[in-house]
């Protein structure tokens, strides 16, 4: 686990062999759910995403087969939406980081003094969590529409040109990831900091390292597994969200991520091995470029 | 920035009227100290005492709350951490844990843009022997291996002043014995100046050239360290330094060589160049090696104290020496170490003994009449054998 990284780094005495029928019937809840509600759906979503229209057949009846060229379909005519995805994803996971790590910083570490002030900041990160991610995007969308207080303020005072908009562009839906993220990217990086030894700081001054060479040098990796952790926990989820790219709340038409493609293949246009096949893409994509950034960042090993 | 290069030497330090205060306490008072260029300087005092404050203000990471730190003539009160030419080998080593032993050690070249760092890391670790373990993580190493990899880590800078809190603190007595000579040597090799500041009195005995004993936020005395030992100017540094038997009294007669104390109806002659005060109320005491014991009452001399007779309360053989505690009415207990080269008499619990010790050996202290702190009788075998007991009586009386 990330959090326990540098912990555990010491080697783990071996557990004796005889507990390990034991180990495996504590185990048996937790595997059976992974069998029945992760492993079955997947293989599903994998056989789904190979089906063919049934001949003579209805919109949105589907027969099993072989169909690899869904795949080929689905890139060739939703890869702007893919790129997109990814781009917004990468864009709000670099804007939640910017935004949490001073954040963090200070409750982790400049609030150590204070545990009220330490546990009140920390109650206000979570506090977004008590309404639902969908009233706060809506809000947001009411906040920022063309005809709200803010966007004609910006407009009466020239900052904003007569026919801007704000919802509905690229802007604003990575705006909305970023809020939306930015207690996910928090909180990791928060129990990484808070953890962080602050003489390690004091012996990096003591050795000629001006401030912002301790943040560099210092500060930085120590505090890399709330990095690795913050970012995975944002990038993921942010990449597969379709709520707040959707017409309905912060995007337009030009800002569909893949989250929206998917929605509107298997819920619109019934085309249900396009979805799958999209979702499958989404998923490995996801993998490849997490086990990329994984191994660069270096932490495979506090994973 | 002024530390690009090694320092050519050792330099002097200099603290003029150093107060720290914190948020409800004073940490320090008023503390003036100079510490010569290319001397080992120890700081020896009890925990809480400010001396890890006084080396932390050195270091740069406290700001006094006022007086002026200078280094090498130039005042250095104002200046940042990381622009002092200062190096400090901390207590608990924080050796970065996310790089390796090497990284470590180059660290502080690294930012000074010193040139060849990893050539003169690896020659530092050849220095702590650990060049074999360059490439290892700091967990991986043992706790004597850690702390010598943070002793190359602050001598490969070649800073002015070496500063030291406690380094050997987590070592085991032989790897303590060994680092200490080890720092010795280096010390003298590159004739760096050393501040080190620890709690064990063997330790800033055998390795400083000056020995300040710091209590409360000041300096008791300070010296070298026979000198301190032979004439304690406090109570406190008499007992913290090594052991003492101390006895209060007004002083009864002088002449012009000596003066003699009436400590609860014994004499006791102290020489004037050994005693800090010469009339009035004033403690007098020996160190208890100096101290001999004998079975019969001592012809009365002008060259000897004599306390007596008294019973033995305790023995404990430790191989070279055996530690006697005796029980003198009126005196307290007297502490006595014996050496054990077979001339002098052997004597078990309860005998009737004599103390005495040459007038040359005793010492006055600067203290008034004070609390003397006594080696309490709770502190032998036999008396918390008795206490036991008796608790015990008590109980069973009882129930």
């Amino acid at each position: 686990m990330a959090f326990a990284a540098f912990a555990t780094a010491e080697a783990q005495p071996q557990a004796p062999r005889k507990s390990s029928r034991i180990a495996l019937f504590l185990l048996l809840p937790g595997i059976l759910y992974l069998v029945l509600f992760f492993l079955t759906p997947l293989v599903s979503l994998l056989l789904t995403s190979l089906q063919a229209p049934l001949e003579y057949g209805d919109i949105g009846q589907y027969q099993y087969a072989f169909n690899w060229q869904n795949y080929v379909d689905v890139m060739t005519a939703y890869w702007p939406h893919i790129l997109r995805s990814f781009g917004y994803a990468l864009a709000a996971t670099v804007f939640a980081l910017l935004f949490s790590y001073p954040l963090a910083y200070f409750i982790g570490v400049k609030a150590r003094r204070w545990p009220l002030l330490q546990s009140l900041m920390l109650v206000l990160v979570i506090a977004p969590f008590f309404i639902s991610f969908l009233l706060r995007t809506l809000a947001w969308k009411q906040i920022l529409s063309d005809e709200s207080f803010v966007i004609t303020s910006l407009k009466a005072l020239s900052l904003l040109g007569p026919d801007a908009h704000f919802t509905g562009t690229p802007f604003a839906v990575i705006f909305g990831l970023t809020y939306n993220f930015i207690p996910f990217m928090t909180l990791p990086l928060y129990t990484a900091l808070e953890r962080l030894d602050l003489r390690y700081l004091e012996a990096g001054s003591d050795l000629y390292a001006n401030p912002f060479t301790v943040f560099r040098k210092i500060t930085v990796p120590l505090s890399m597994p709330g990095i690795v952790a913050g970012t995975l926990l944002t990038f993921i989820p942010a990449a597969g969200d379709y709520v707040n790219a959707s017409r309905d709340f912060l995007g337009g038409p030009d800002t569909q991520m893949m989250g929206n493609v998917i929605e509107a293949n298997f819920l619109v246009l019934l085309n249900y091995p396009a979805a799958a096949a999209l979702s499958i893409i989404l998923m490995a994509a996801i993998l490849v470029l997490v086990g990329v950034y994984v191994k660069r960042s270096g932490t495979e090993d506090l994973l | 920035m002024a530390v690009r290069e090694f320092a050519e030497r050792g330099a002097d330090l200099e603290l003029v009227g150093i107060q720290k205060r914190f948020p409800g306490f004073t940490a320090i008072e008023n503390l003036d100290l100079t510490i010569p260029a290319g001397s080992f300087f120890a700081l020896l005092g009890p925990s809480g005492c400010g001396k890890t404050t006084t080396l932390r203000l050195v270091a740069g990471l406290e700001e006094p709350t006022q007086g002026r730190i200078l280094i090498g003539g130039k005042d250095v009160t104002s200046t940042r951490s990381h622009e002092r030419p200062v190096n400090t080998v901390f207590q608990s080593y924080a050796l970065f844990p996310h790089m390796s032993i090497i990284e470590n050690v180059a660290f502080g070249l690294k930012r000074r843009r010193i040139g060849d760092p990893l050539g003169k890391a690896h020659e530092a670790l050849r220095l702590v022997e650990l060049d074999h373990l360059a490439q290892r993580r700091p967990q991986q190493l043992s706790g004597g291996q850690q702390q010598r990899v943070a002793l190359a880590r602050a001598i490969v800078n070649r800073p002015a002043l070496l500063l030291l809190d406690e380094p050997l603190g987590a070592l085991d007595l032989k790897l303590r014995r060994q680092m200490q000579l080890e720092l010795k040597t280096i010390q003298e090799e590159v004739g760096l100046t050393f501040l080190h500041v620890t709690h064990d009195q063997e330790e800033a005995m055998t390795m400083a050239d000056t020995v300040a004993v710091m209590n409360k936020g000041a300096i008791e005395q300070m010296g070298a360290p026979a000198e301190l030992y032979d004439l304690p100017k406090t109570a406190f540094v008499a007992n913290f330094l090594g052991q003492s038997n101390l006895f209060s009294g007004e002083v009864a007669g002088s002449t012009d060589t000596a003066i003699a104390v009436d400590a609860g109806g014994a004499r006791l002659v102290v020489p004037k160049a050994r005693a800090h005060r010469h009339n009035g109320a004033v403690t007098v005491g020996v160190r208890p090696e100096k101290v001999s014991l004998h079975v019969e009452a001592p012809v009365p001399s002008s060259e000897r104290n004599v306390l007596g007779p008294g019973r033995v309360l305790d023995v404990s053989f430790s191989g070279v020496s055996t530690q006697y505690l005796v029980d003198v009415p009126g005196h307290g207990t007297i502490l006595v170490f014996a050496q054990n080269t077979g001339s002098g008499p052997s004597v078990g619990v309860g005998a009737e003994v004599w103390a005495s010790w040459l007038v040359e050996h005793g010492f006055g202290l600067d203290d008034g009449a004070v609390e003397v702190e006594r080696f309490a009788a709770d502190d032998s075998t036999t008396s918390i054998a008795a206490q036991r007991r008796d608790d015990l009586v008590a109980e069973l009386g009882e129930g």
